[in-house]
């Protein structure tokens, strides 16, 4: 297909919002940028309109060669709604290539409603969203290539450890099951049954799922719950060595990780300039 | 399909890997956490004992509607392990990581109705013509009552994955399910019942019904997976 074709038929503004194509057009060195610049009309209903345009990623590279070395997560004016209520609106923010963005504020600001946005679990109600300097496939939803812990750890109570992360590795196509063992220290859990572990327990397992799989992104909704101080340790060790190898960390988090290189982004500071 | 092209070098094999591991994890939990088979079968048996009971020792009457009597049973048998389909990959969270990897959800929906199908439609369809006996099934009807149901319960299983789908959120989804899935069962089970009836007043169309049957099963194994799967992500939203 010749790109002009890609784009003709792109800036129609015909495809569904999560269509796969956009990864097809990103894969050829397109980027997809969403956009909504209508406002809200009477019914409610928002129209999203996208359109592509030509990045500086090179050909030769391969249509699956990861260069995240200057990739970038930017969210401009960024709006979000949940349930009929707007959650956060104008929330503008950068996460960098071996920086890791810290949400903080208070419950209910918004922070898992901003990761579900950046996973692409949900769309925004406005503003856009996008991927930048990167040679990603990507859709500018992310999907694939992120790595989502979010309040439940996605564990099966009457599998095994192993089982559990031998599943996950099945699942993605290929994963390392005793390197995610090792890193959250659940080697000598490897044959219990996932019911038998404490919910400390239980979550390393569900942050095991980190290092099974490589992938750029991870979004993390408060990972330390439940961890005592040996495992935050462990948590941030293996935070650590993902920003050093370039990934992208956006972490919802109370307490202060001992993670080099972090930025901050507070939600409580957004709702004063908001008033 | 175009949307395997960009992943087509490795997204084949991965999704491969993806929905062997699915069907080996459903499979795997369906064994351990029990009931699920032996819930069903017992349902059947119920349902097809009570019959004769209330109506009556009634050799003739029994042996005319015994495929109908056996296909209802495994209608309602079927149903009744559909509501879990999905809800604990819902709760659990599962179900998210599955939407955000690169396997579409269309495949794990496909895996976990065959999940579904191998622990309760299959198991059913072929303990239906034994259980046949109790309600003096013909014995001439037995292998094309078995070869009927193998192929209906595939439809069915399929179909009862949509309605779990659509009120995986719910917290009583159970009998909602049932609600929206027995009308849909209705084709399958007019062309399932006269599959298996064999000859009637004269005139055998059971070969006829037979591939109208597979014709839906067909249909189902197409249409369902996709809304399944969109009812699925559009309750992930």
């Amino acid at each position: 297909m010749p790109l002009s074709a890609i784009r003709a038929t792109n800036i129609d503004g015909k495809l569904p919002a999560r269509d796969k194509e956009a990864g097809f057009a990103e894969s050829y060195g397109i980027r997809q940028k969403y956009t909504e610049n209508k406002p809200h009309n009477a019914t409610g209903l928002r129209e999203p309109f996208l359109w592509y345009q030509l990045s500086n990623t090179t050909f030769n590279q391969g249509l699956f060669a990861l260069n995240t070395a200057r990739m970038r997560i930017v969210g401009q004016q960024l709006a979000c709604e949940r349930g009929g209520r707007m959650v956060f609106a104008g929330l503008d923010f950068t996460a960098r290539a071996g920086r890791m963005l810290v949400l903080r504020g208070p419950n209910g600001a918004g922070k898992t409603s901003l990761l579900r946005l950046i996973a692409g679990l949900a769309e925004p109600a406005g503003g856009t969203l996008a991927i930048e300097e990167t040679s990603l496939p990507a859709d500018a939803l992310l999907g694939e290539h992120v790595h989502f812990i979010a309040h439940q750890d996605a564990i099966k109570l009457h599998l095994s450890v192993v089982e559990n992360l031998s599943f996950w590795s099945g699942f993605f196509g290929g994963g390392d099951v005793p390197g995610a063992m090792t890193a959250m220290n659940l080697s000598a859990l490897a044959e219990f049954q996932a019911q038998r572990l404490s919910a400390g327990q239980k979550r390393r397992l569900g942050l095991a799922r980190l290092a099974l799989v490589d992938k750029p992104v991870w979004l993390l909704d408060e990972p330390t719950v439940g961890l005592d101080t040996a495992s935050q340790k462990l948590l941030a060790d293996m935070m650590t060595r993902h920003l050093d190898g370039g990934g992208i960390i956006i972490a919802s988090t109370h307490i202060d990780l001992p993670v080099k290189s972090s930025d901050v982004l507070d939600f409580a500071t957004l709702a004063e300039r908001a008033e | 399909m175009y949307w395997i092209l960009p992943h087509l070098p490795n997204g084949l094999s991965e999704m491969k890997s993806a929905f062997t591991s699915v069907i080996a994890r459903d499979f795997t939990l369906a064994i351990r956490q029990g009931g699920s088979i032996g819930t069903a079968i017992g349902f059947f048996l119920t349902v097809i004992v009570l019959l004769p009971l209330g109506l009556g020792p009634d050799q003739q009457l029994l042996q005319r509607i015994a495929p109908g009597a056996l296909w209802i049973a495994l209608l309602l048998s079927v149903l009744l392990s559909a509501d879990r389909l999905y809800q604990t990959d819902h709760d659990d969270g599962s179900l998210e990581i599955m939407a955000l990897s690169s396997t579409p959800l269309e495949i794990v929906v496909l895996a976990k109705a065959s999940v579904h199908w191998i622990t309760s439609g299959l198991p059913l369809a072929i303990a239906a013509p034994v259980f046949g006996f109790l309600l003096n099934l013909d014995t001439a009807l037995i292998v094309p009552l078995g070869i009927a149901m193998v192929t209906g319960s595939v439809a069915l299983s399929l179909l009862a994955s949509l309605g779990a789908a659509i009120t995986v959120g719910l917290r009583q989804g159970g009998l909602l399910v049932s609600l929206l899935v027995l009308p849909l069962y209705v084709p399958v089970m007019i062309f399932g019942v006269l599959a298996s009836s064999g000859a009637q007043s004269g005139i055998d169309n059971s070969g006829t019904a037979l591939i109208i049957l597979v014709a839906i099963v067909l249909a189902a194994l197409v249409v369902t997976p996709f809304a399944s799967a969109a009812a699925l992500r559009s309750y992930m939203r």
